[in-house]
């Protein structure tokens, strides 16, 4: 029996061909990925996760440019007693971001700080592909934008609000938290009382519904918002010699802390308490000597 | 269903007047529910535990508190004439300057308006310090938001008719020839029909904000 070789052959040369130069690039672009480090990896994965995402729910025409720009240079100027500085770190560690950790002085404010941060000179900044973004709940905003995973925010336009309410809320009530080492007598009562206010808020209108966290099952930057109120409190209240959260006048909240302190991101990523005791202590009696 | 939008505000509050301007930017039919804070109504109450403030949005019977949340809102529910870039980074910094106005440059403003003597002075270099960067951040650019008005100039935009009756109730200068761009934008932002054609009457919020200032500074 005679088989035609020849014919199956020539058709076949094309894609013998195609497939031969396919390998070499797959091979090439394997070396160019081993050879990467461990922080491109991840953002490369995170990228091309993001494309496919995007060329599947999502057409917007700025697609493009949020694919390629999450796989930049990501640094955080931050303090490591600030609550507003262990958000934004919260929110990167949660959705695997790799990022440059840089301490602040800000008794001695540091030239990058104030090139970042002119207007306010303030942490936390994080400075991605070299611009700067401020306001650690601006920060939060951002970092959901660029990196979609692991998301930290409804989808819902009328749930998103609920949430920025209270991140909001947060943000104005918890200066009343660190006025409460800050000062003494008039104002020390203030604080407390503002302090106590907020609370009783949170307990009879945030955490209504038995929920785990503020937006349901899942951890989210509202629960990151009140993490001063987790584990700041407890240690100021210290500070101060005063007692403010009763478990028992708060059983939603504590339930919260619990959950929120369980969250594997969330322990491995708390200041030390004794170094904060220590700090702010001695925070504390330099500004009564000075009054 | 129908769509069904309510606002609660006051006459004279520039939080609620950024809704409003969003609202008819975008073509959104609402009813507007003047309040009388003296005298809160059940209503505004029951949909503003927390703050019992205004402004307040009701969408479908679902109530949004806060100004920024609000616009934040009405941003991502109705898709046509956006207030926030799509660039999350352009965002980011109306967001920030959003948060600058409502944070630092209206309370430092306030307080000039509102101390006396030592308190008065430092509020006055807060103010210059504050209008300083915002007029920075106008440079190259017709409005905070580029070409187009968006969220930032909504937010400022209380600056456009309240800044000339503090001048007018205090006798103090407070956006002079030291802020061209500023001045320019207040010009610009003006001229925009349904920015102006909103503006609480002038006449009325003289005598508010001279009421106010005699609160404040008690004739000796």
């Amino acid at each position: 029996m005679n088989i035609n070789l020849d014919f199956n052959y020539k058709s076949i040369k094309p894609f013998i061909f195609i497939c031969f130069h396919f390998g070499i690039l797959a091979l090439v672009f394997s070396l160019i990925v081993h050879r990467l480090s461990q922080t491109r990896k991840d953002a490369l994965i995170g990228s091309l996760s993001l494309i496919t995402i995007r060329l599947t729910v999502d057409a917007r025409p700025t697609a493009t440019l949020i694919e390629f720009s999450n796989m930049e240079e990501v640094k955080l100027i931050g303090m490591w007693l600030s609550p507003y500085s262990y958000r934004v770190i919260w929110a990167l560690k949660l959705k695997g971001i790799a990022y440059e950790y840089i301490e602040e002085d800000l008794s001695n404010k540091s030239p990058l700080l104030l090139h970042s941060n002119p207007v306010q000179k303030k942490i936390p900044v994080l400075i991605h592909g070299g611009k700067p973004i401020c306001e650690s709940s601006v920060i939060l905003e951002y970092i959901e934008e660029i990196w979609p995973q692991n998301s930290l925010l409804p989808s819902d336009p009328y749930e998103r609000a609920i949430a920025r309410f209270w991140i909001k809320f947060a943000d104005d009530k918890s200066p009343s938290i660190s006025n409460i080492y800050r000062t003494s007598g008039e104002e020390q009562e203030k604080a407390v009382k503002d302090s106590l206010e907020m609370l009783k808020t949170i307990e009879e209108h945030g955490l209504v519904g038995e929920k785990k966290f503020f937006g349901g099952d899942k951890i989210s930057m509202v629960d990151m918002a009140f993490g001063a109120v987790a584990h700041w409190l407890g240690v100021i209240e210290d500070v101060a010699g005063l007692k403010i959260f009763e478990q028992h006048k708060f059983p939603r909240l504590n339930s919260w802390i619990q959950n929120f302190k369980e969250v594997p991101i969330i322990k491995e990523n708390l200041p030390d308490r004794d170094k904060m005791l220590a700090l702010l202590k001695r925070r504390r009696e330099m500004l009564l000597a000075s009054e | 269903m129908a769509e069904e939008v309510k606002l609660f505000k006051t006459w004279s509050t520039p939080f609620g007047l950024r809704v409003v301007w969003a609202l008819k930017l975008k073509g959104i039919q609402y009813d507007a529910i003047d309040e009388d804070l003296s005298n809160k109504s059940a209503l505004l109450l029951q949909y503003n535990p927390v703050y019992k403030k205004v402004p307040v949005l009701v969408h479908n019977g679902k109530p949004i508190s806060e100004s920024l949340v609000i616009l934040e809102y009405i941003d991502e529910t109705w898709k046509q004439n956006p207030i926030l870039p799509q660039d999350p980074l352009e965002k980011a910094r109306e967001r920030f300057w959003a948060k600058f106005n409502d944070e630092k440059l209206l309370p430092s403003i306030w307080g000039v308006f509102t101390k006396e003597g030592k308190e008065r002075e430092e509020a006055i270099a807060d103010s210059l310090e504050n209008l300083k960067f915002v007029e920075e951040e106008l440079t190259g650019k017709k409005f905070f938001g580029g070409e187009k008005i968006g969220l930032a100039d909504l937010v400022f935009g209380w600056l456009a008719y309240l800044i000339c009756v503090f001048e007018e109730v205090t006798g103090l200068k407070i956006i002079d020839e030291r802020f061209p761009l500023l001045l320019a934008w207040i010009q610009e932002f003006s001229e925009l029909p349904i920015i102006k054609d909103n503006f609480p009457p002038h006449d009325k919020l003289i005598i508010k904000y001279q009421a106010f200032y005699e609160k404040y500074h008690p004739a000796k």
